[in-house]
């Protein structure tokens, strides 16, 4: 797949902050990409020069090749993080002046139905629950019909259930093949809906790739889970690499075979044991160093 | 024109939304000209007013004891008929002429003026010739009506424009607006066009609503007045726009809005004239819109002035409309 949209030796610089320090990016068509990174690592600024919204210090952005133009207005679509519309303007009335502002659209009905809009039309935008406000702002993205979407940490905010109806819409918008770029602080977010991920600290990306690639590369062992109560004082004679996490002992090892037979060997009730896959938090925590924080 | 459309309309329905704005907008220059009406429309001077042709310099050498005599307000003019004009409509008690033979016009109607030449009759003797002027005295509220109807303009202009741009680049509207291709100039031409439809039609409101109480005086043409309004307002919005042009904080376009407003509400003349005031204040007062759309309605309203004679006002009016408004789009940031 051809790129969409590439940026090269990407640099923000303000006074006393390097916001971005070099980076380089190439999304394909039709990909779902993840940013991702700790508060202050420079996901919104180098989304946001992306976006053609902030100029950058130095390097280059382009879009199908070309330098960012009127053209790539028309042809973008962007949810922001914190954003505001126009008040005193029901949902209906801010679709319609959103729509005047392109020379192509999608046709209000439909994006009254891909979005769940139906019930709330008539709404002052300002009466608004937080999933119904995001399901409007992602209808203002997807307003001129772009093929190219930036997301924002587009569900901060939402409740459980509302990120996840969020979700599906996400998945919708990606069956219609359009590009997404997506910047979010739920690593659950990012494995279910990002094809491809780009974890970044300190203004550079520390590890970029599919979300299963980047596992298996930095994973290699596997997590046993035994209730603290069930592994008594044994295993810490047994020279496995333990670690208690509140409740439960955690075992880390790749000789999974070996282990089990060495637990049962010791009489160590197996009853409640568990084998926990790698997330995508614990490979943030394993590049960065740090926690994610919502 | 699609998207200026699209942006004028949606900030119109915004604005016509908020009740309370929109009444406030409303009923705040109902209650400043009827109250002020009532509150003045008897009020006593303590000074009687005398224009000076020829220069107050010579006056001390042709009339001494009248110079000397208290309670007296010397202006001095160089154009005879716009003095005599003043004579006429009570707005000066009396003229007096230096530059050749001495003499004086007072209006036959008016008591100041009987009193007046009592007391230059008493201090210089009959060496004045006396010279007769008539016409209907013009109320002070005639007189401020332009004043305060041009002050209300000025800060619904002004802040309601500067501070709803300042809003809407701190709540994040206006980047969420250059995510689009809407243009700068595009949007702040709505802004204006915008705020210029709902001043005027609010100034009407209230003009045509204070009438059937207070009868105004309106000497000229509605569509001059309209014309110097319509360029008045402009001129002030465009100002606004300039302050909003790329400040964020709503603190620091208080500020600006109030260092804006205050002069041009003290030296407009919207309040009291500035005709004995110091040269150079009157020099001052010209880099002020408001001076130049009031002086004009003025004119109009109490003087029956053409076109023709407020070009100056009006020529001023769009030179700063344009200059403002080109300026503000050039340096417009949208965060």
């Amino acid at each position: 797949m051809s790129p969409i949209i590439t940026a090269t030796n990407l640099v923000k610089q303000y006074p006393g902050v390097l916001a971005v320090a070099g980076i380089d990016l190439a999304i394909p068509q039709g990909l779902c990409f993840g940013l991702l990174g700790p508060n202050g690592a420079g996901k919104t600024t180098t989304i946001e020069m992306l976006e053609g919204i902030q100029q950058q210090t130095s390097g280059t952005v382009l879009y199908k090749g070309e330098p960012l133009g009127a053209r790539y207005r028309e042809e973008v679509g962007i949810q922001f993080q914190h954003t505001a519309l126009q008040e005193f303007l029901t949902v209906r009335e801010t679709l319609e002046l959103f729509k005047q502002l392109y020379r192509r659209t999608l046709p209000i009905p439909e994006l009254i139905a891909l979005c769940s809009l139906a019930d709330i039309l008539e709404r002052d935008t300002r009466k608004l629950s937080g999933g119904q406000r995001q399901r409007l702002l992602l209808a203002l993205a997807l307003i001129n019909d772009p093929e190219l979407i930036f997301l924002d940490e587009p569900t901060t905010g939402l409740d459980p259930q509302a990120r996840r109806n969020f979700w599906d819409l996400i998945k919708l918008v990606k069956s219609r093949n359009k590009t997404i770029v997506l910047t979010t602080h739920y690593m659950e977010e990012a494995y279910a809906l990002c094809d491809e991920i780009a974890i970044m600290d300190k203004g550079r990306i520390v590890s970029q790739g599919t979300p299963t690639h980047l596992l298996a590369e930095h994973f290699a062992d596997v997590v046993l889970q035994i209730p603290v109560a069930d592994a008594g004082s044994k295993l810490a004679e047994l020279g496995l690499n333990v670690m208690p996490t509140g409740e439960m002992t955690e075992i880390r090892t790749n000789r999974l075979h070996h282990v089990l037979q060495l637990l049962i060997n010791n009489g160590v009730n197996l009853d409640r044991l568990r084998i926990r896959a790698w997330t995508l938090e614990d490979l943030f925590i394993n590049v960065t160093g740090k926690k994610l924080k919502p | 024109m699609k998207k200026f459309l699209a942006v004028l309309h949606a900030r119109n329905m915004e604005f016509l939304r908020d009740r309370s704005a929109l009444a406030w907008n409303l009923a705040m220059p109902f209650m400043l000209v009827i109250g002020l009406a009532f509150t003045f429309s008897s009020s006593d001077k303590e000074l009687y007013k005398i224009g000076v042709i020829g220069g107050i310099e010579k006056l001390h050498s042709v009339a001494p004891a009248l110079q000397a005599t208290q309670h007296l307000q010397f202006i001095a003019y160089d154009d005879l008929n716009a003095a005599i004009a003043k004579v006429e409509h009570h707005q000066m008690d009396m003229l007096l002429d230096v530059s050749g033979a001495p003499k004086y016009w007072v209006n036959s109607n008016s008591p100041n003026g009987y009193l007046l030449e009592r007391i230059v009759w008493g201090t210089e003797g009959t060496h004045f010739a006396q010279q007769l002027v008539q016409g209907a005295e013009i109320r002070y509220v005639d007189w401020f009506l332009p004043g305060i109807l041009g002050m209300n303009m000025m800060f619904a202009c002004l802040f309601g424009v500067g501070f709803v741009i300042v809003r809407y680049r701190k709540n994040g509207f206006l980047k969420r607006l250059k995510a689009t291709p809407l243009g700068a100039f595009q949007f702040l031409f709505a802004q204006l066009v915008s705020r210029l439809l709902l001043i005027m039609v609010i100034t009407t409101i209230v003009y045509s609503g204070c009438n059937l109480f207070i009868e105004f005086n309106m000497q000229g043409s509605y569509w001059t007045l309209l014309l110097v309004t319509t360029l008045g307002a402009m001129s002030m919005i465009s100002i606004g726009l300039l302050i909003a042009a790329r400040t964020a904080s709503e603190e620091l376009a208080g500020g600006l809005l109030n260092l804006t407003t205050w002069p041009m509400m003290l030296l407009s003349g919207a309040w009291f004239s500035l005709e004995g005031a110091q040269a150079w204040v009157q020099k001052l007062s010209l880099i002020f819109p408001l001076t130049h759309m009031i002086s004009a309605a003025r004119a109009i309203m109490n003087e029956g002035a053409t076109l023709s004679q407020v070009m100056p006002h009006v020529l001023v009016l769009a030179t700063m409309s344009v200059i403002f408004i080109a300026i503000g789009a050039f340096i417009f940031k949208w965060e």
